[in-house]
């Protein structure tokens, strides 16, 4: 394998959050019965003219402005021709040679820790087409328009991926930040969020790019993965045999695994774009870009370098709490309420919280455990009313139950013993009624210290505070 | 410049028009003509005019709020669909 080298570029299609469409004023919402939010605009009926939604336009600047990329003062809407029954135009309104964003970079971290930045050629607005229905009408297929419309933002990136990790940890970074940005809900089951990567192999060191197949329509992280994994495969296995990758677009096929080819050569599509005649050149001041600048938030890189800063955390862990805004801001809210244990918080998100919510299949933002709520039982940590291992009882009980930290401790008498006397009196009790096991440690079996941990904590129900039953068994158990 | 048989084909095959075979002769002379024509303009002195993307000089795509203002009228605009069911448009099988 290592003589040949991967090449990938991806072209990521986000749906923009936007109440209404690009060129009309239907809905955009998801789910409705078909066609109810298909209005005459977005049926192509003759005689309608488009008129351009300022918010997707916004949206598409606060990419822009996020990536370090140039807004384009003056962007134009073409017409990209081809016949598809969901494209009820003929043509599906674009931008071809000027688009709005031209230009940035995403950063993206790889396995073994090692940053790779990757360019993004442009992004563009465009519509999106409605959709084919196969499933149940026979010889017949059936079309809804309801997403016929919807405003997206197509991100070009450079072919400067080498590996479908790569690809995968790139799209995952431009997920998180059209999130951060709230321009994309991200949802990929909804189609909200998907991707076409194009894909070529060449040998080690060469200069020339070899012939790409693109791969349509992925709609998840994991699909990219191995459609891409399957895809280098079959080109390298093809021309080691003495054949030819040919240029073409491919469907992956997640039940089989495989990726096949969608349309042939001969079919090849000449898009024959040009102006829009129905639409004026978008021009942007400089008033206006600045103020979309002013309003971008925090954005994933700042906020997990001030973790990093702020907190103490490592880089890892900044990065895993600032994959999406709303956990960062759940730790954030922990973090502040329990000032002198960050690193305690942060455990706690990353750990028992997120086994919690991964187990129940929520999302952080579900409101099931409150930030202060899970501030609340951090802070019995850290005054040392309870050890972290009985903290897990309280969070399980805390997590079924939806009480405060400290009405389960009370109510379950938890609290932690931190009287030395009461402390005391357990080890004697434990020493007495195990002589075999005093006098073999006293002998130099060491590793029953272990042992005596284990029964003082059983006799005062884990409540023993670790610290000081360590200390005091050290000078109660030699004699 | 005269247009060949085949490449009055492939425009029509672009346009999914479906032209006889007798036609193509007639498509052929008709659409040089056009071509012809677009030659002359190629002609005019185009040095220092900056390419437009619209013949409406000064002027730039307005903007609407973004807010939804279509109400659902699917059975109206489906009327003149020949088959619809369930709210779907039907339209012969279509395969990728």
């Amino acid at each position: 394998m290592s003589a040949w080298e991967t090449v990938i570029g991806l072209e990521i299609h986000a749906q923009l959050a936007t109440r209404s469409k690009i060129f009309s004023g239907a809905a955009t919402a998801y789910g409705a019965a078909p066609n109810t939010q298909a209005c005459l605009v977005d049926l192509g009926y003759p005689g309608v003219l488009p008129v351009l939604n300022a918010e997707a336009v916004r949206m598409a600047v606060r990419f822009g402005l996020a990536i370090g990329a140039r807004i384009a003062r003056h962007s134009v809407f073409a017409r990209k021709n081809y016949f598809y029954p969901d494209l009820p135009k003929g043509y599906q309104i674009s931008q071809y040679e000027l688009p709005i964003v031209a230009g940035g970079a995403i950063d993206i971290v790889l396995e073994d820790g090692s940053a790779k930045r990757i360019g993004v050629t442009r992004a563009h607005l465009e519509e999106d087409a409605g959709k084919s229905l196969h499933e149940g009408l026979g010889s017949l297929t059936g079309i809804d328009l309801n997403r016929a419309g919807t405003p997206l933002i197509e991100i070009v990136s450079e072919p400067e991926m080498r590996s479908a990790k790569e690809a995968v940890a790139y799209m995952k970074k431009v997920h998180t930040l059209v999130r951060y940005l709230e321009i994309c809900d991200g949802n990929m089951q909804e189609g909200s969020f998907r991707c076409d990567a194009n894909v070529s192999v060449r040998p080690a060191g060469a200069e020339k790019f070899g012939t790409r197949a693109e791969i349509k329509n992925i709609n998840s992280f994991r699909y990219v993965e191995k459609a891409i994994q399957y895809e280098v495969a079959r080109q390298i296995e093809l021309i080691e045999s003495g054949g030819k990758v040919v240029q073409e677009t491919r469907l992956y096929d997640p039940d089989k695994g495989e990726t096949r080819s969608m349309r042939s050569k001969e079919e090849a599509n000449d898009y024959r774009y040009f102006p829009d005649p129905d639409l004026l050149p978008l021009e942007l001041d400089e008033a206006y870009i600045e103020s979309v600048r002013a309003a971008l938030p925090e954005l994933p890189d700042a906020k997990a370098e001030r973790f990093v800063a702020q907190y103490g955390l490592s880089a890892y862990d900044a990065g895993v709490l600032t994959a999406s805004r709303d956990l960062a801001d759940y730790y954030e809210a922990v973090a502040r309420a329990v000032p002198e244990q960050p690193k305690l918080a942060a455990n706690w998100v990353m750990g028992e919280l997120a086994a919690a919510l991964n187990k129940d299949g929520l999302e952080i933002g579900s409101g099931k455990l409150p930030a202060e709520r899970l501030a609340g039982l951090l802070a019995r940590i850290a005054d040392q009313t309870i050890s972290g291992k009985i903290a897990k009882e309280v969070f399980e009980a805390m997590w079924a139950s939806g009480q405060s930290a400290d009405a389960i401790i009370e109510a379950k008498g938890l609290k932690q013993i931190t009287d030395t006397g009461a402390i005391e009196r357990a080890i004697e009790e434990v020493m007495a009624k195990n002589p075999a096991q005093l006098s073999d440690y006293r002998a130099g079996k060491d590793k029953l210290f272990g042992f005596f941990v284990g029964q003082v904590m059983k006799a005062t129900q884990g409540k023993a505070n670790p610290a000081q039953l360590n200390e005091l068994l050290k000078k109660k158990l030699p004699g | 410049m005269a247009l060949t048989r085949a490449q009055v084909e492939n425009i029509a095959h672009l346009a999914r028009l479906e032209l006889e075979a007798a036609e193509i002769p007639q498509f052929q002379q008709n659409l040089s003509r056009i071509v012809d024509f677009i030659g002359e303009l190629e002609r005019a002195d185009t040095a220092g005019v900056a390419p437009m993307a619209h013949p409406l000089p000064g002027l730039a795509q307005r903007l609407r709020p973004d807010e939804v203002t279509e109400r659902d009228e699917h059975e109206l605009y489906q009327r003149n669909a020949p088959q619809v069911a369930s709210g779907l448009y039907l339209v012969p099988k279509v395969i990728e």
